[in-house]
């Protein structure tokens, strides 16, 4: 055994930050092949316009170029497929307009593309991209849900009416009716979830190579799920089998969902590679990122929540309006239904739900998942209300969350919105989080500031969220057009060194190592003896990829489920060589043992003898120890907690500064203690930015005002404090390792303890996201809502 | 970036000779002109590299701080003869944009440039600078004629600036939150030019010096004396960042801080 335990429990180092942070990491921008031409896509600088000619004869004559392509060259390749189909309230499917990987006719917002140039040098397909000559003529724009659904709107997709994508529904309409009549109180909130800019910090890149001998191609890029990329882009597009292409997403340097969906410049490298029968490369600069990652969030919402005398809540209605931008992205229709609705009943034991939620199209970038997608407006929205309602009937919003908490001896608990909680004890993350944040003691805090001239808020959230979408047949009733299953294959070296291919992808996350220290510690091995192999097709069975916090979930259970076989074959090929009978044999710290006895066989002495089956029950058994699971999760699982935020605010500047950040979290079965406190401070440094800094601005046409690091604020160090993590675990109950995920529960549950905060601090009932100084100062003065 | 040739003369008249040539363009720290250049905004038939000028240095007399040119804001900021003589400027100095910016970014070329936004312009303007340049002597109060625009012609060079040594000043600034290049930063000095305060990052025309701030001060040294004293927001810039009307109360607040900095 290993002399420092590394395995679950135990915070070892990242196996693959060596490579990180000695410049050895291998990005798909590093990545260059013999005959590399690069590709430049030429963009809309219009939010919306005619496309009348494009005359490409000047650039196809520049020096250096070997092709120029627009939407007539495609003619013969799909649009970009939505991978979600919703159907609105009177049963007909969401309106799909084609997404062209080239615009054609028109352009739909700023970044649309429209010409792709590709030449032998980047330099030379810039210079020829400037001789493009393209000829537009502006047409009537919108750019906010608002506009989109006004009487005679500009139609973003000429014959779709009112702009409208769907309009769907979830919940009992008439019980939420008949509660909001006899209830003490209706309590009204409007309020909006602002539209976001993901800027991981590594930005796209797609190289496409074909080998004409084959006939075979590969497409490198930056995926987070390299095989949903195969199958959309092989089977909806190109009209390439998975055998003819392989997908290669090496290290990715950040996601946080933008670089799940299927985009254009996969689909022009890759067909472009074979049609030149040469490598494409294109790469986007920061500028290009802006206007063409999937943007996140972008809602506009009124709930209402029904109570009685004691404020305990009897129903609740919510009305959504959700930014699709001008086509949709791969996922982006089940954002805000699914991931979103189905979330409402929080925490909370709130009997009956009712929700609407409309989808419309503008003149903006698409909009899709981003961290925690769905989940951040849901608790964004039901926390901001529970605020409120506390405030209105002049109750303790501690008091108020006590008591419409689901009781611990409830679970399994079945919401009024299709979800059933396995498990949770939101009390104790509460307490701990309450604790934690010192909150008796914030009053002589607040009366501290106070003597300083400056104004203290305290805010709350008891948030909750779903993780590891599942089960395959529930969201494919749902509309998935896929199954959210995952794929693991566990392959015992016959020298017991140990390759463990996943189907989920690490961008970040820390898999190499947290996977690994699973394995390690299930069959017993030193961590240094495993590895974990992502992102390649052309090695992993088949899988779906990482988002949703569903790695360790989903992915982790299917090594468990892979492990399982690996130790019932090994038991077999122990009981032979032992002779003894196969359910004699115990299986523990990499030792197969009889039981009872001291005879014994290591895991590398099975894995040889499974290699080299000289002695072996051959009639039995196959020779090699080499198994792949597949598992499909019964539920989703449910993480969720507390967090609290207290901020001060300088009245004179309107300048918010976080003092103290704590949260509790349930995330289940924690492998590695350090990686989930990391993965929730950089899910709380997102959630500060949506509520106190960033923001997607557009002006009323459709112009992105925020295209840069100039103007769009990321957080950065000293935009944040201290942020303490701690964990209050119950085990999920239905996946082998009891584990429920972390990676987005920071960037979910902590906008609303922040602008409960900053609110608190004001003394007002409500503010949109970010608080900047400007907002606040307004409020102060009482100025109107910037 | 556009293809250009690129010269490093090793002498001020070479330097000058080079930047006659049509398009041609000054580079000092290239923190301003290479991401200008990168996004194509800019076609400089010759880039004229001035490192070779021996344009650095800092001297620092009774009266006076002179900085050369060439020096960089993290050679200003960590100067302790600035710091006695002109602590704000060095101040300053330490605050423009982050470390990596500082190491390579000058003062001349920060001058040269005039970003409304930018910090030394506050600096040379309250402490009534002479920016010295191959051809001539310029005050502060001439040199400054609007955003991204002074009186420099397109052949000359900057060489050094001289700051007269002030009896107080101090310079604070309120960051944009994106940028974090100034959203309002002011200036205030007393000193042997007189009562001055500038700001910058607040006006459409640039930095630019507060008549009724300046009046206020002379009379009474303190940040109280600034209490109400207006500023108007109609030539004051507008953006997602701060409207004209937030700019114009944060003009008082930033500059009443300013003062109390300077004691
Ligand atoms: C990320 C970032 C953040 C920044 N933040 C700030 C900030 O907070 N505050 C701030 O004030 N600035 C900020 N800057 C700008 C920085 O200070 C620049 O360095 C400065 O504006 C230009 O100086 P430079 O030496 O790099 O000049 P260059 O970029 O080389 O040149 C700028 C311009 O000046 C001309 N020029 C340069 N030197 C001379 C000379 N001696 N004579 C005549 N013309 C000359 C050039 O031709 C060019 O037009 C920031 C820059 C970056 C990249």
């Amino acid at each position: 055994m290993n002399a420092v335990f590394e395995g679950i429990g135990a915070s070892p180092r990242r196996k693959e930050d060596l490579r990180f942070i000695s410049g050895r990491g291998n990005y798909t921008d590093d990545m260059n092949r013999p005959g590399q031409t690069y590709a430049i896509i030429k963009r809309s600088d219009r939010p919306h316009a005619k496309i009348i000619a494009i005359d490409t004869a000047a650039a196809r004559a520049a020096p250096g170029v070997v092709a120029v392509y627009t939407s007539t060259d495609l003619a013969a390749i799909g649009g970009l497929p939505c991978g979600w189909q919703i159907h609105s309230k009177d049963g007909s499917p969401m309106a799909e307009p084609k997404h062209p990987i080239l615009a054609e006719g028109k352009v739909r917002h700023v970044g649309d593309p429209i010409a792709v140039v590709i030449a032998e040098t980047k330099q030379q397909a810039r210079d020829a991209a400037e001789l493009l000559h393209i000829d537009l003529e502006d047409l009537p724009s919108i750019a906010t849900v608002t506009d989109a659904m006004k009487p005679g709107a500009p139609e973003v997709h000429d014959g779709i009416a009112g702009n409208q994508c769907y309009d769907w529904h979830l919940g009992d309409a008439d019980a939420v009716a008949a509660a909001f009549k006899s209830a003490h109180k209706v309590v009204t909130l409007d309020l909006e979830n602002n539209r976001l800019i993901p800027n991981a910090m590594e930005p796209r890149v797609a190289l496409g190579d074909y080998d004409r001998f084959s006939g075979d191609y590969t497409l490198y890029t930056t995926s987070q799920n390299p095989h949903v990329i195969r199958l959309l882009m092989g089977a909806f597009v190109l009209g390439l089998p998975e055998h003819r292409l392989r997908v290669v997403a090496p290290d990715v340097g950040g996601g946080f969902g933008s670089k799940i969906y299927h985009y254009a410049e996969e689909a022009i490298v890759t067909w472009a590679a074979g049609k030149l029968a040469r490598p494409v490369k294109w790469t986007a600069d920061r500028s290009e990122s802006f206007m063409s990652d999937a943007h996140g969030r972008d809602h506009v919402s009124t709930a209402q929540m029904a109570v009685d005398a004691d404020g305990k809540f009897l129903a609740m209605k919510v009305h959504t309006v959700a930014n699709m931008g001008a086509y949709l992205s791969t996922f982006a229709p089940a954002v805000p239904t699914y991931l979103y609705a189905t979330l409402l009943a929080g925490t909370y034991t709130t009997p009956v739900i009712y929700v609407e939620v409309k989808a419309v199209f503008t003149n903006t970038v698409p909009v899709d998942a981003y961290r925690g997608a769905g989940r951040p407006e849901a608790s964004f929205l039901v926390e901001r209300l529970v605020d409120t309602v506390a405030l209105e009937l002049g109750m303790d919003r501690v008091d108020i969350r006590r008591r419409n908490f689901i009781p611990r001896d409830a679970f399994p608990y079945q919401t009024p919105v299709a979800l059933q909680y396995d498990s949770g004890d939101y009390f104790a993350t509460l307490d701990a989080a309450m604790k934690s944040a010192d909150w008796a003691g914030f009053p002589a805090r607040k009366a501290e500031a106070k003597a300083r001239g400056k104004l203290r808020g305290i805010g709350i959230s008891t948030y909750l969220e779903a993780c590891g979408i599942a089960p395959s047949k529930l969201v494919g009733q749902l509309g998935a057009r896929a199954g959210l299953y995952e794929v693991a294959n566990v392959r015992v070296h016959p020298t017991g060194s140990i390759s463990v291919f996943t189907g989920t992808h690490s961008h970040g996350q820390g898999h190499e190592t947290t996977f690994a220290q699973l394995v390690a510690d299930q069959l017993g091995v030193p961590l240094s003896q495993v590895d974990i192999v992502h992102g390649d097709t052309g090695k992993i069975p088949f899988g779906m990829g990482t988002y949703g916090s569903r790695s360790l979930a989903v992915g982790g259970s299917a090594m468990v489920k892979a492990m399982d076989k690996i130790i019932a074959k090994g038991k077999k090929i122990a009981a032979h060589l032992l002779e003894a009978s196969a359910n004699d044999i115990e299986f523990k710290n990499g030792v197969f043992s009889v039981a009872g006895t001291d005879r014994s066989k290591t895991l590398g002495e099975i894995a040889l003898t499974a290699y080299v089956p000289h002695n072996y029950p051959i009639e039995e058994i196959e020779p090699g120890l080499d198994e792949t699971a597949f598992y499909d999760p019964a539920n989703f699982t449910f993480p969720g907690g507390c967090h609290i935020c207290e901020v001060e605010i300088d009245p004179e500047t309107g300048v918010t500064t976080i003092i103290n950040f704590n949260a509790v979290d349930d995330v289940g079965r924690v492998v590695n203690p350090m990686i989930v406190e990391g993965q929730v401070q950089g899910g709380v440094a997102q959630g500060i930015g949506q509520a106190l800094l960033e923001n997607a601005a557009y002006d009323a046409s459709g112009q992105l005002l925020s295209g840069s690091f100039m103007d769009y604020t990321m957080p950065r160090a000293d935009d944040l404090s201290n942020i303490t993590v701690g964990t209050e675990n119950t085990m999920c109950t239905h996946n082998p390792l009891g584990s429920k995920g972390c990676g987005e529960v920071g960037a979910i549950g902590s906008p609303p303890a922040v602008i409960g905060a900053v609110c608190d601090a004001l003394g007002i009932r409500h503010m949109n996201m970010p608080a900047t100084p400007q907002k606040v100062w307004a409020i102060i003065n009482g100025r109107p809502a910037a | 970036m556009y293809d250009f040739t690129y010269a490093k003369p090793a002498s001020l008249a070479a330097a000058t000779a080079a930047l006659a040539t049509e398009d041609a363009k000054a580079m000092a720290g290239g923190m301003t002109l290479i991401p200008v250049l990168k996004q194509r905004l800019n076609k400089p038939s010759v880039v004229v590299d001035l490192s070779g000028l021996g344009l650095t240095g800092i001297t620092v007399t009774g009266d006076s701080v002179t900085i050369g040119a060439m020096t960089t804001h993290a050679a200003v900021a960590a100067s302790a003869e600035v710091k006695r003589a002109i602590p704000a400027l060095a101040a300053l100095a330490g605050i423009i944009g982050d470390k990596e910016v500082r190491h390579r970014g000058t003062i001349g070329g920060s001058l040269a440039n005039n970003d409304p936004a930018a910090d030394y312009p506050a600096a040379a303007l309250a402490l009534g600078a002479t920016i010295t340049t191959s051809k001539r002597a310029i005050h502060a109060d001439d040199y400054f004629q609007g955003m991204f625009t002074t009186a420099l012609e397109a052949d000359e060079i900057i060489t050094s600036v001289s700051f007269p040594v002030p009896a107080k000043a101090a310079y604070e600034k309120f960051k944009n939150p994106a940028s974090r290049y100034a959203m309002v930063g002011v200036f205030v000095a007393k000193g042997p030019a007189g009562t001055r305060v500038a700001i910058t990052g607040a006006g459409q025309g640039g930095v630019f010096r507060h008549a009724g701030f300046e009046a206020a001060l002379a009379a009474n040294w303190s940040a109280a004396a600034l209490t109400g004293v207006p500023t108007s927001d109609a030539d004051l810039n507008s953006d997602i960042h701060a409207s004209a009307e937030y700019r114009a109360h944060l003009c008082n607040v930033v500059a009443r801080r300013a003062v109390a900095a300077a004691g």
